[in-house]
C-alpha cells in the first residue's frame, strides 16, 4: 500500500459522502465515481496560507504561520476594535466565507492551546480551560507511539492526563510531552514568531466603502505620508525606509517600498518617490474590487533633529541634491547610483568599490594623493577585466613599440615605466611566498596621434615563458 | 516718427543682445585659463548652459570624456557634489570610471555621484531631472552611439531646466554625428601630443578643441590646451609659466581640500 495515492484532504461535499482524509484514491473512486482529485501542491498550499497570512495583519501586526493549514494571531489588545473576540471572529469568519474557506477558529490564552483547540475540539464546553480538559490526548501531537502508549494506559483526555504526577509522565513519555501538556494547559507558553516584524511608525486608514480609484489612493498615501511625518517628528526621528501596503478587499496586498539617503519626514519627498515607484512597476496598481485599508509603515528609522533652513541656503541646496540621489535611485535602482569608495590594496582594480550611495559613508580609507607637478599616472577610465592586447616590442622585457588594440595598432611615441606592481602575496591562501601571483609591469605610453593608455605585461620573464600584454586603462 | 524709429532700433539692440547671451555678468561664466579661447568666449563657458562635446575621431573618446571632466571641475566649488550619468553601453565600451584617475585630474572621489542607467531612454529621463537641480553645478552626461532619442526637443528641454535651475550640462556625444541641437557651444576634442617630459615620458593632458558651433558667435577656431592638475586649470602650451588668472573659487597656492582628503 505504500505507492498508493491517497486523499489529503477533502472538502465539505466530499465528507458529506463520506470520504475522509488518508483513503486511498483507487478506493475514494470507487465509493464516488464522480470524484474531482486534484494533485497536492504543497508550495502553492504554502503560498496560499501566506497570502492570508499578509492580509490577517489587518486584525494584528503579530501574526505567524501554523504550517501546513493554521494561522496564529496574537490579539492581545486587538480584539476591542472589532467589539470583543466575538465581533472579531465573526468578521475573519465572512471574509474567509468570502474566499470559500472553511476555518475553525478558537481563542486561548497560550499559541498551542489555541492550536488544540481549533484543531481537536469536539464538545462545546462552558469555558477555555475546561474545553482544554476535554481534549483528547492526540492534541499533545506527540508521535504516534507515545500517543498510543497514553491511549494504553488509560489516559484518553488532557484532563485525565492533568490529574497525574507530573514527574511520572516525564519518566515514561519523556519531558517534551510534559512541556506540550503545561503549553496546553496555559502554564507555561512559547512565543510565536510573527511574520512580519512589529514596525515602530504606522500610519493607515480604513475604508467602509472600498477605494476602487487608484488617483485616491495615492491622495490618501499623500495623507498618510503626513501623519507619519507628524508621528515622526514627535520622535525627532526621521524615516529611512517606507513601505505603503494597499489591502484589496479580496486579500490581496500590494506593497510598494522606497528608501531615502538621509532620514526624512517630508511627506512631499515620500510621495515624489513613491509616484517614481509606482511609475517603475511593470504592471501598474491594479484596485480590483477596491482596497478597503491602506497602511504606510516606516519600518527604518533615523534619529533626526527639528531643523532650520539657513539664511544661505546652504542646507536647503544639500537636501536637493539628497533628493535627486534618492529619486534616481527609486527609478534607477539602488545599486546604480553609486558614489566611490577607497580600499586598502595597490592592485589598481581593486583600489575602488562602486556602493549603492544610500549605503555608502565616504571612504574609511584615505585616496593617495598625486605629487604636485607629476603628470597623472593613474587613467581616468579602468578596464575590468583588462583588454588583451598583441604587442611588439624591441626588446623582450622592454617597453612596446607597438601594439594592437581593438582592430587597431598604434605606434608608441613615449613612454615611461615599468612601473612594477607585485601581487598580494600575503593574501595567498596557501600562503606560498614563492608561488606569489604574477608581477604586472605597467607603462604608461602615448602613441602618434597623442592618445594615453596604460598598458601592462602580466608576469616578468623569469615568472612565466611567455608574458601577454593587457590594456588596462585609458588617460585623459 | 523718426524718434520712434530710433527707440526702435534701441529695442531690437537690446533685443539681439539679450538673445545672444552678452548679457551674462562675468561670473556666469567660467574661465578655461587659456587665454586665447577665454577671450573668444567673452570670458569662458556659459554657467547653466548645456555644452556638447563631440570625439573627433573614433579612440578621442577618453579625451572627450577627460576635457568634460576637467571643465566640470573648474566649475564646481568645494564639497559641492559632480554628478556623471552614464550608461552600461559607457561602461562597456569605455571602461569604468576609476577614482585614483580623477584624484589625477586633480578631482575628488568623495565628491562624485555616478549614477548609471541601463538604456539610453532612462540615462536622458534621469538626466533632465538632474538638470532641473538647482543644488547641481555640474552635470556630466555620457552618452555613446547616435542615440536617436536624443532629438531636438530633448535637447531643447535640457537647455530650458539647465537655464532656469543654473545646472552647466556637459553632454558627451561619442560616436556620433553632430545633428541639430539646443547646445550653447559645441565642441571637437581630440587627443594631442603631449610635451615630453625628461627621458621622453608623456606629460600632462594635452588636447585640440575646435568650437564647431556657438550660439550667437563665430565658431571653427581651434585651440591646443594643456591642463594643469595642481592649479586645476587650463593653459597654453607654448606659454608655460605665464601670468594666468587667478582660478576662481580656490586659493592659488595649495589646495586645503585635497590635502585634507
Amino acid at each position: 500500500m505504500k505507492g498508493a495515492l491517497r486523499l489529503v484532504a477533502v472538502d465539505q461535499a466530499a465528507r458529506s459522502l463520506g470520504l475522509e482524509q488518508g483513503i486511498t484514491l483507487a478506493d475514494a473512486r470507487t465509493r464516488v465515481p464522480m470524484l474531482e482529485a486534484v494533485e497536492h501542491d504543497e508550495a502553492a498550499d504554502r503560498a496560499w496560507i501566506e497570502r492570508l497570512a499578509d492580509g490577517c495583519i489587518r486584525y494584528t501586526p503579530l501574526v505567524a504561520l501554523d504550517p501546513p493549514d493554521g494561522l496564529i494571531l496574537d490579539v492581545t489588545g486587538c480584539a476591542h476594535l472589532f467589539d470583543g473576540e466575538a465581533g472579531l471572529a465573526a468578521d475573519i469568519e465572512a471574509r474567509m466565507a468570502a474566499l470559500k474557506m472553511t476555518v475553525r477558529l478558537a481563542f486561548a490564552d497560550t499559541p498551542r492551546a489555541a492550536h488544540g483547540l481549533a484543531r481537536y475540539r469536539a464538545f462545546v464546553a462552558r469555558d477555555e480551560a475546561t474545553a482544554i480538559r476535554k481534549l483528547p490526548v492526540a492534541a499533545l501531537e506527540l508521535d504516534p507511539e507515545a500517543t498510543q502508549g497514553l491511549l494504553r494506559a488509560g489516559l484518553k483526555t488532557i484532563g485525565e492526563l492533568a490529574r497525574r504526577p507530573m514527574a511520572g509522565i516525564a519518566a515514561r513519555f519523556g519531558a517534551h510531552t510534559v512541556t506540550a501538556l503545561r503549553e496546553l494547559l496555559g502554564e507555561a507558553s512559547r512565543p510565536i514568531e510573527p511574520r512580519i516584524p512589529a514596525v515602530p511608525v504606522l500610519a493607515e486608514r480604513r475604508f467602509a466603502e472600498p477605494v476602487a480609484r487608484t488617483e485616491y489612493a495615492i491622495a490618501v498615501l499623500g495623507e498618510l505620508a503626513a501623519e507619519a511625518g507628524w508621528l515622526l517628528e514627535q520622535r525627532h526621528e526621521g524615516g529611512r525606509r517606507f513601505e505603503a501596503c494597499f489591502f484589496r478587499s479580496d486579500g490581496l496586498v500590494q506593497p510598494l517600498m522606497i528608501e531615502t539617503s538621509q532620514p526624512t519626514r517630508n511627506p512631499e519627498l515620500v510621495i515624489r518617490l513613491m509616484n517614481e515607484r509606482i511609475e517603475g512597476l511593470s504592471d501598474p496598481i491594479d484596485p480590483g474590487f477596491g482596497f478597503d485599508l491602506i497602511r504606510l509603515s516606516v519600518p527604518l528609522t533615523e534619529p533626526l533633529a527639528v531643523t532650520q533652513l539657513r539664511l544661505e541656503g546652504g542646507a536647503a541646496k544639500e537636501a536637493q541634491v539628497t533628493e535627486l540621489i534618492d529619486r534616481l535611485s527609486t527609478r534607477l535602482g539602488r545599486s546604480r547610483v553609486r558614489r566611490l569608495v577607497a580600499q586598502d590594496t595597490h592592485i589598481p582594480e581593486q583600489m575602488q568599490l562602486a556602493l549603492p550611495f544610500a549605503e555608502a559613508a565616504p571612504s574609511a580609507a584615505a585616496w593617495t594623493v598625486s605629487a604636485p607637478g607629476e603628470p597623472p599616472l593613474r587613467p581616468l577610465h579602468l578596464f575590468d577585466p583588462p583588454q588583451p592586447i598583441e604587442v611588439m616590442a624591441s626588446v623582450p622585457d622592454g617597453p612596446p613599440h607597438r601594439f594592437r588594440w581593438r582592430r587597431k595598432f598604434h605606434e608608441v611615441r613615449r613612454f615611461e615605466g615599468p612601473e612594477r606592481i607585485a601581487s598580494e602575496w600575503w593574501k595567498r591562501k596557501d600562503g606560498a611566498v614563492d608561488h606569489a601571483g604574477l608581477t604586472r609591469d605597467y607603462y604608461r605610453v602615448e602613441d602618434a596621434r597623442g592618445r594615453r593608455f596604460w598598458v601592462f605585461r602580466h608576469g616578468l620573464f623569469d615568472e612565466k615563458p611567455n608574458p601577454k600584454w593587457y590594456l588596462h586603462g585609458l588617460f585623459a | 516718427m523718426r524718434e520712434s524709429v530710433d527707440s526702435l532700433a534701441v529695442i531690437r539692440r537690446n533685443l539681439a543682445s539679450i538673445a545672444s547671451g552678452r548679457l551674462l555678468s562675468a561670473n556666469k561664466r567660467v574661465a578655461t585659463g587659456h587665454l586665447a579661447l577665454d577671450a573668444a568666449l567673452d570670458g569662458g563657458l556659459a554657467r547653466g548652459r548645456v555644452h556638447e562635446l563631440f570625439a573627433a575621431e573614433p579612440g578621442d573618446e577618453p579625451s572627450a570624456i577627460g576635457f568634460a571632466a576637467m571643465i566640470a571641475l573648474r566649475m564646481i566649488g568645494r564639497d559641492l557634489p559632480i554628478f556623471w550619468l552614464r550608461s552600461d553601453e559607457a561602461c562597456r565600451r569605455g571602461g569604468q570610471l576609476h577614482a585614483p584617475g580623477l584624484i589625477e585630474l586633480g578631482g575628488d572621489p568623495d565628491a562624485l555621484v555616478l549614477g548609471q542607467a541601463a538604456d539610453t531612454r532612462a540615462l536622458l529621463k534621469s538626466a533632465s531631472d538632474a538638470a532641473r537641480c538647482p543644488g547641481l553645478k555640474a552635470l556630466i552626461v555620457e552618452c555613446w552611439g547616435k542615440c536617436p532619442e536624443l532629438d531636438l526637443t530633448v535637447s531643447r528641454r535640457l537647455a530650458l531646466a539647465a537655464e532656469k535651475s543654473g545646472v552647466t550640462l556637459f553632454l558627451l556625444r561619442l560616436e556620433a554625428e553632430p545633428l541639430p541641437s539646443a547646445a550653447d557651444t559645441r565642441w571637437s576634442v581630440s587627443a594631442a601630443p603631449s610635451i615630453p617630459l625628461e627621458a621622453d615620458a608623456p606629460g600632462p593632458p594635452m588636447f585640440e578643441i575646435e568650437l564647431l558651433r556657438r550660439r550667437s558667435g563665430p565658431s571653427g577656431m581651434r585651440w591646443r590646451l594643456e591642463w594643469d592638475r595642481d592649479q586645476i586649470i587650463f593653459r597654453e602650451p607654448a606659454h608655460i609659466g605665464a601670468v594666468v588668472p587667478l582660478p576662481a573659487g580656490r586659493p592659488v597656492a595649495a589646495d586645503p581640500w585635497r590635502l585634507s582628503a
